[in-house]
């Protein structure tokens, strides 16, 4: 029998704020404002409050360098990009490895809407209404094996249509990784849309990773590939620049990053005369996620 | 004499279009998803472009033999130090709300802030000194003070190299055109 997790019902305030969002969309307004985010009470003591960022912003704001380094590249240079056929490879430690078309898993896993923060490692943010699925309910259909420790996710390699990939900003395809636990941690998802639409193909379509406790980055864009794993895979941005990113990169506002301090971060949609926002400890995931990195020095494995 | 002076009022209201093109980005609701990010990397970029103009009236004048750049480098120098602040300005008040304490902190931390800063600062006695009456009465230690603005450039050029997460594209692209400017005065010494 199939379990449903507690985190995984959607509040009914959140609901019913949802159906507030939709008429103020219909209004032309594309923001609301949330008492709380999915699944984060915590977020109750915390006075700031959790607006949606707008489309608009979440689909020309990017950081996806297969299509360019700069912010707007992605939506600039994304357009040619062919998201179908498309079809994500299970494989590694595995019992039945298996390959499901983009369809296959759109009818196998039905998306539900995911309300998360996102937190950048250059410090802006930005609350988004992902669809998406439990990144587990994928998993367990190929049964790991005892000896899978880690999950690597490789993106897509196609240089011709991604612009970025023609020069060698980081070593491509974009390979990123995490935890078994990490990756079966219900908050860990399979996003497929936004704002109740297709994904933008600038924000990784057809199917991406959403991992909201960490930084952008580790959210892996354009998945075409999930192994299963037994040692620590290395991933793009490791490569890059080991000292800079870790293969953990939880949001901590007290490790420090060489570039960006790490303490605040400016809300995406906020007016000039707002100020920095203080970073929540795993972003705001505390109560869900710290259970993970019990005993874990985590200035240490960042 | 009635052209040069025109000369320089032209530059000068050409000089003003960084704050024209925020100015008209702003009336426009045309900034990007976060625009205090845009405004601080806006005047940091053209901070810098200032320092290329500036660095290159020497090499025009030598080349072309005529003074008539001179009193566009006074100008084009005070644009940079104008550009600087505005760009140090906005990440100070506009960013973090003077939070001195989170923006000495992250000066601190971060390699590339203090460097910014240093060029910001080295840049406030060229600015106080650039008048005639200065010249006059510093003489040649004037001009010892202002070839602080080779150090300021490539402060500014780390400033920027060390910001970038990895595509150090742009940074080196200035990098290059401030070594040219060197190169170009090296050799008309030698000449």
């Amino acid at each position: 029998m199939k379990k449903i997790l507690a985190s995984e019902i959607t509040p009914e305030t959140i609901y019913q704020n949802r159906r507030s969002f939709m008429k103020s969309a219909a209004a032309g307004t594309a923001s609301v404002v949330l008492g709380s985010l999915f699944s984060i009470p915590g977020s109750a003591n915390t006075p700031s409050s959790d607006k949606l960022t707008r489309y608009r912003d979440i689909i020309s704001y990017n950081n996806y360098y297969e299509f360019g380094t700069s912010k707007e590249d992605p939506s600039e240079n994304s357009g040619k990009f062919k998201t179908s056929p498309w079809s994500v490879s299970i494989e590694g430690e595995v019992e039945k490895a298996k390959t499901f078309s983009y369809e296959q898993i759109i009818k196998d896993f039905p998306s539900e809407e995911r309300i998360y923060r996102l937190r950048c490692v250059e410090g802006w943010s930005m609350v988004i209404p992902w669809m998406g699925f439990s990144l587990s309910h994928l998993l367990k259909t190929v049964t790991p094996t005892s000896k899978a420790k880690f999950v690597e996710f490789i993106s897509v390699y196609r240089p011709e249509e991604m612009i970025g990939q023609q020069s060698k900003i980081l070593d491509w395809p974009y390979r990123e990784g995490l935890r078994l636990d990490e990756a079966m941690h219900p908050l860990t998802i399979m996003a497929t849309g936004l704002y109740g639409k297709n994904l933008p193909n600038q924000n990784g379509a057809p199917i991406r990773l959403v991992v909201p406790w960490k930084y952008g980055f580790k959210s892996s864009k354009a998945i075409v590939k999930i192994k299963l794993v037994e040692h620590i895979p290395i991933t793009s941005w490791m490569n890059a620049s080991p000292t800079e990113y870790g293969f953990y990169s939880n949001v901590n506002p007290n490790v420090s990053h060489p570039r960006w301090s790490q303490a605040t971060e400016r809300r995406i949609g906020d007016s000039f005369l707002d100020p920095r926002r203080p970073t929540e400890m795993f972003n705001g995931y505390a109560k869900e996620v710290s259970g993970l990195y019990q005993g874990m020095d985590l200035k240490k494995y960042y | 004499m009635k052209q040069y002076f025109s000369l320089q009022q032209l530059i000068f209201i050409i000089a003003l279009w960084p704050i024209a093109s925020i100015v008209i980005t702003f009336l426009n609701n045309d900034f990007s998803a976060n625009p205090v990010e845009e405004i601080i990397r806006h005047f940091g970029k053209w901070t810098l472009i200032f320092i290329c103009l500036t660095l290159s009236i020497t090499p025009l004048r030598r080349l072309t033999k005529t003074n008539i750049w001179l009193p566009l480098r006074k100008m084009l120098g005070l644009f940079t130090f104008v550009y600087a602040c505005i760009h140090l300005f906005s990440y100070i008040g506009l960013d973090h709300h003077f939070d001195w304490k989170l923006i000495l902190q992250n000066t601190i931390k971060h390699k590339y802030i203090w460097v910014g800063v240093i060029a910001w600062t080295l840049l406030i006695p060229l600015a106080i000194t650039s008048t005639q009456k200065m010249k006059i009465i510093l003489k040649d230690n004037w001009i010892k003070l202002h070839r602080l603005i080779y150090v300021i450039a490539v402060l500014g050029v780390l400033h920027y190299l060390w910001l970038v997460k990895k595509d150090i594209t742009q940074p080196v692209i200035y990098g290059l055109i401030i070594g040219i400017l060197f190169l170009l005065r090296i050799r008309f010494k030698k000449n």
